[in-house]
């Protein structure tokens, strides 16, 4: 199993390591619910080294970025971040990723599980394009401040250049950590900051992140109030509310298709666009005491009309939440819903992601001098 | 980890306090299967009168994580169920001996009891399961 360079940090920490997605990683350091909390009202700091970090810098990168993703990286502008997608030629979705547009190129930050079949697509694609292609994920760790006192957490370790950072930007930073790249973006429904770090100064981010905000009830978080942070927030996770057996529309993520070009997929989409998707996704409370999970089926009267994507018990919301797949036709018919996890039937009731956002007191960003 | 002498374990990080004559046991979960589970959502038990039987499911606990199975200890006839601890399964962390216990069983075999794990061979399997991590 491949680990990330946190694991000794991690261990140190006394976290419950788990597999995820091939990597072993920290589940949780205290509880879920601890975590999850801490990040809703303090910081929390998180390993996300485990994910992909591809670099394109040569002459051909452009063309060869076109080629591969959902946003129009031609019209990106400088110290901007965006979600975009991989498809397969069929339209469907390889993986889901961030699109960083960088000085000298771009940046694609790839889910950890699809790592290698993205590779396998930017490097065969590369190839025809005679293009080059940097797969730094090992090189690079990186490193999440995530909460309402992020901010607070990074003026303390002296990188107050990133607080001039607007919601979904980046810039690079030289520091004591070495070459920063850090956007303000999250997987949290926070603000937040994320930092791609050298290798070899991870650990002393991580630790400082955590002595910064101690005062403040900042807490190392793992991968399980990461999944609760995000269901609330609405944001999807690849393998649940999407997959190779998905395509945008249906995960109801086709804003993310925001291309012009030519890119894999592209023809697909096109003639997908013709017409509305057979299954939706949508968002649903459940009732009764039990957690909805991904595979949970979702009925009309005794028929299953659908499945769960993902489900958990709200922390915030102290209720069951889910997103779920289900046939269009029902959905537009208003048929009454429960959702079946193993032997028990719970009421589902139709609502809107996100199931949480933050009260906005300021806009993100305003900390920069006008 | 605090596994009470008084008790037999299983494998399954259940434990059982049978009474002298061997004719009842109380049963519940030990606090290493607490502390793995964590975040605890939801118990479900059998009504009392149901007969559980030795190695075999009686229940499910479930946590924000995941969803375990309970495995009965003895087998027997549910005399008391502990609805206060459906109700509150922090009572699990705090007391998982005590106040957390979740059946009072009936028991059919008192040589069944011979079979459980003294709280050594339990302490034993808990390091071996987890010596891989």
């Amino acid at each position: 199993m491949a680990t990330t360079v946190l694991k000794p940090l991690h261990l140190e920490l006394k976290a419950r390591m788990v597999e995820f997605a091939g990597f072993e990683m920290p589940v949780m350091y205290s509880d879920i619910s601890t975590e999850h909390n801490a990040v809703r009202t303090a910081a929390g700091v998180f390993d996300l080294s485990h994910m992909g970090r591809v670099r394109f810098r040569c002459p051909k990168a452009l063309a060869l970025v076109q080629r591969l993703q959902t946003y129009d990286a031609e019209n990106l502008e400088l110290g901007r971040v965006r979600y975009a997608m991989l498809l397969t030629l069929e339209g469907t979705v390889l993986d889901d990723i961030l699109i960083y547009r960088e000085k000298d190129g771009f940046l694609f930050v790839i889910n950890a599980g699809n790592r290698e079949a993205d590779l396998e697509v930017i490097r065969r694609e590369a190839a025809a394009l005679g293009a080059e292609v940097v797969d730094d994920s090992d090189r690079l760790a990186m490193v999440a401040v995530q909460g309402p006192k992020a901010a607070d957490v990074i003026k303390l370790l002296g990188l107050e250049a990133v607080l001039a950072l607007k919601y979904y930007t980046c810039m690079d930073v030289e520091s004591r950590y070495g070459t920063l790249t850090v956007s303000r973006t999250g997987y949290t429904g926070e603000d937040g900051f994320e930092f791609i770090v050298p290798a070899e100064h991870a650990r002393d981010l991580f630790v400082a992140a955590m002595e910064a905000g101690k005062d403040f009830g900042v807490r190392p978080c793992g991968l399980g109030c990461r999944d609760t942070l995000r269901l609330e927030a609405g944001m999807p996770l690849y393998g649940h509310e999407m997959d190779r057996n998905v395509n945008p529309f249906e995960a109801g993520l086709d804003y993310a298709l925001r291309s012009k070009a030519k890119y894999i997929g592209s023809e697909a989409i096109s003639r997908m666009a013709a017409s509305p998707p057979v299954r939706k996704t949508v968002a649903l409370f459940v009732d009764g005491p039990i957690i909805p999970r991904q595979g949970s089926e979702i009925l009309a009267g005794d028929t299953v009309v659908g499945v769960v994507c993902s489900g958990t018990r709200s922390p915030t919301l102290g209720r069951n939440i889910a997103t779920a797949r289900i046939d269009a036709q029902v959905l537009a018919a208003g048929t009454p819903l429960k959702v079946r996890t193993r032997r028990h039937e719970g009421a589902a009731t139709l609502t809107q992601l996100p199931f949480y956002s933050r009260k906005r007191s300021k806009p993100v960003g305003a900390e920069r001098t006008p | 980890m605090n596994f009470p002498a008084d008790l037999k374990y299983t494998d399954k990080d259940e434990w059982a306090r049978v009474d002298a004559p061997g004719s009842v046991a109380w049963i519940g979960i030990t606090a290493h299967a607490v502390e793995q589970l964590s975040d605890l959502v939801f118990l479900d038990l059998p009504e009392v009168g149901k007969d559980i039987q030795q190695g075999e499911v009686f229940g499910e606990i479930e946590s924000v994580k995941a969803v375990a199975d309970l495995y009965a200890p003895v087998t027997g006839e549910v005399l008391e169920r502990n609805d206060a601890l459906i109700e509150d399964l922090s009572i699990l962390k705090s007391d998982p001996y005590g106040k957390g216990w979740m059946l009072k069983i009936r028991m059919e075999k008192v040589s069944e009891q011979d079979g459980l794990l003294s709280p050594a061979a339990y302490q034993k399997s808990v390091n071996d399961r987890s010596a891989g991590h």
